[in-house]
């Protein structure tokens, strides 16, 4: 598979002396949904409108379908359509005014047909010719995305495609990236919510304080991540594990009052029924269950501590 | 392919001129009724005791200074809101993202913010057909100092545009500068009616240049040499193009 976007040693610190990016290499292939998952304020932003053309690199280089984002630009920029996470929208102007004009602007043909369905995809066709001021919020993104797709981009930037969105946008959107996928277009979308990455990505890039961590498939990255915790509540303090109940990932604590059982959520035998089974047999009555997943946070510090003791 | 992204550029011009057509209203209406009131109290009221201007008719004399006023303003105010309020909504992340090279988005901005200007121009002109007898010596060259300023002070309005970072800033320069500097351009009056020092200082004054050379092209005559007039128009125009360009290369307040 080739690379669409290829990212070499890219970064950025803004002349107040803020680094919003340490140096970065991203390679991301034709086709795939990447997303870009990490907390607010990570760089996940930043490292977008670098490659976007939005904010002027410290250094590093960017190639989009192999053109150089600097000395090619035009070329590599009339491939990608971006959605700004802001509600950047001139409020004059009309859905229909919108998409012609970002058509326009990335050099391409006028094509009506084209830009109807488009706009009848995104369920704004009724709402062409109303003033964006208007619209709701939910319509005012979805001109945001019609206006990225207006150009045909092969690569399709979504930053926090769903922060703020309401349950049916967020449907429609997840659909939307899935058609354009079977299209070829290649996605990269930015988020915080592990669930998002889960749901919508082939490849996950975990970034943090403006430090790419880790890029692996999402599959790899779940296993690793999706880490899941059963905290079992006993009705009595145990002095020791039994023997039978001695698993690992099993571990005692609260003084005796809680087990804790660490495990794959994303395994096809979680140990659970087992476990269970094993607190019967030994007689072992428990007043409360209770799961929890690892939260992003956990995984970064995780992360984090692990990217500190490599490097010290 | 590479080369240069013209469809683009025309998009974004007509673009902007769409957007001062739909609001023509405003943008007509009221550079047309200021100048109206300019030829009733200066043109009529003042000019009726004043008779000429050297062998100018005074109604006819303040006919250039008031075009240059409105074309100087409007450009100003055209070209820094064209670039000001994609700024202010984040709508030129659109821009930024396309593209679009720095030239040709500042052909498309300064040229239809140039273009609204020019019209605003001859529309005062054919206004004060109504108001004053004129006879234009040199149409031609009276056309070419038009374009010439309306280029120039869109150029400077873009810069401003840039630079303000709020509303207030983005009147401050029209008002605190461009407007007096008019007003005592010789709009009004010939700068060799001033005493000294005051006609020395004048012509520290940009914008004597630019309403002189446009008076020769109406009457044949000018406060400096029309030669002059055009140079140092022409160098205001490389100035301001030297800073947009220093604005590009550092991204200056468009592209942290």
């Amino acid at each position: 598979m080739t690379n669409i976007l290829s990212v070499q040693g890219l970064h950025k610190t803004y002349k107040s002396g803020v680094v919003a990016l340490h140096p970065t290499d991203l390679d991301v292939r034709k086709g795939e949904i990447f997303a870009l998952l990490g907390p607010n304020g990570a760089g996940k932003t930043t490292l977008i409108s670098l490659i976007c053309g939005l904010v002027m690199p410290s250094g590093g280089h960017v190639a989009v379908g192999g053109q150089d984002h600097v000395k090619r630009f035009r070329d590599a920029r009339r491939l990608i359509g971006l959605v700004p996470q802001e509600m950047n929208v001139d409020i004059f102007t009309t859905p229909m005014r919108a998409v012609r004009l970002t058509r326009g602007l990335f050099g391409k043909k006028p094509d009506d047909a084209y830009l109807e369905q488009l706009l009848r995809d995104l369920s704004l066709w009724d709402k062409r010719d109303a003033r964006l001021i208007e619209l709701s919020g939910g319509m005012k993104r979805r001109v945001l995305i019609a206006k990225a797709l207006s150009h045909e981009p092969e690569v399709l930037f979504l930053d926090e495609p769903t922060a703020g969105v309401d349950v049916e946008l967020r449907r429609d959107m997840w659909k939307l990236v899935h058609r354009l996928r079977e299209r070829g277009v290649t996605i990269i979308l930015t988020t915080h919510y592990i669930e998002e990455a889960e749901e919508m990505a082939d490849r996950v890039g975990v970034i943090n304080k403006g430090r790419l961590l880790l890029v692996d498939d999402k599959d790899a990255l779940m296993a690793r991540m999706g880490k899941r915790q059963l905290i079992v509540t006993l009705q009595s303090p145990l002095a020791a594990l039994p023997a039978s109940l001695d698993r690992p990932g099993l571990a005692l604590g609260g003084e005796g009052t809680t087990l804790t059982y660490s495990f794959d959520s994303h395994a096809g035998d979680t140990g659970i029924a087992d476990l269970m089974r094993a607190l019967q047999a030994e007689g072992i009555a428990f007043s409360d269950l209770d799961a929890r997943r690892s939260s992003l946070e956990d995984i970064f510090v995780d992360l984090v501590a692990e990217d500190r003791s490599r490097a010290a | 392919m590479t080369g240069y992204n013209l469809r683009g550029m025309w998009t974004l011009y007509r673009h902007e001129m769409a957007r001062a057509i739909r609001t023509s209203g405003q943008s007509i209406v009221a550079p047309v009724l200021t100048t109206a009131l300019y030829f009733v109290v200066f043109g009529t009221a003042i000019g009726s005791r004043m008779a000429t201007v050297g062998t100018v008719d005074y109604g006819a004399f303040i006919v250039p200074g008031l075009i240059m006023m409105s074309v100087l303003t409007q450009s100003i105010s055209n070209a820094s809101l064209a670039i000001y309020f994609p700024k202010f909504t984040g709508t030129v992340y659109e821009i930024l993202s396309a593209p679009l090279g720095y030239g040709e988005a500042l052909v498309a901005y300064v040229g239809a913010a140039a273009t609204k200007s020019v019209i605003i121009g001859l529309i005062i002109l054919a206004t004060a057909f109504f108001f004053v007898d004129l006879h234009i010596v040199h149409p031609v060259a009276m056309l070419g100092f038009l374009v010439l300023t309306a280029v120039t002070f869109s150029l400077m309005g873009f810069i401003i545009g840039v630079w303000a970072g709020n509303f207030e800033q983005l009147g401050f320069v029209p008002m605190l500068v461009v407007t007096p500097l008019t007003f005592l351009g010789g709009a009004f009056y010939a700068v060799d009616m001033l005493p000294e020092p005051w006609r020395t200082v004048t012509l520290f004054n940009p914008v004597v240049y630019l309403i002189s050379g446009f008076r020769w092209a109406f009457f044949g005559q000018g406060d400096v040499p029309v030669l002059l007039s055009l140079g140092m128009t022409g160098l205001f125009m490389v100035a301001a193009i030297a800073a947009i360009a220093w604005i590009f290369r550092t991204g200056y307040r468009i592209k942290p």
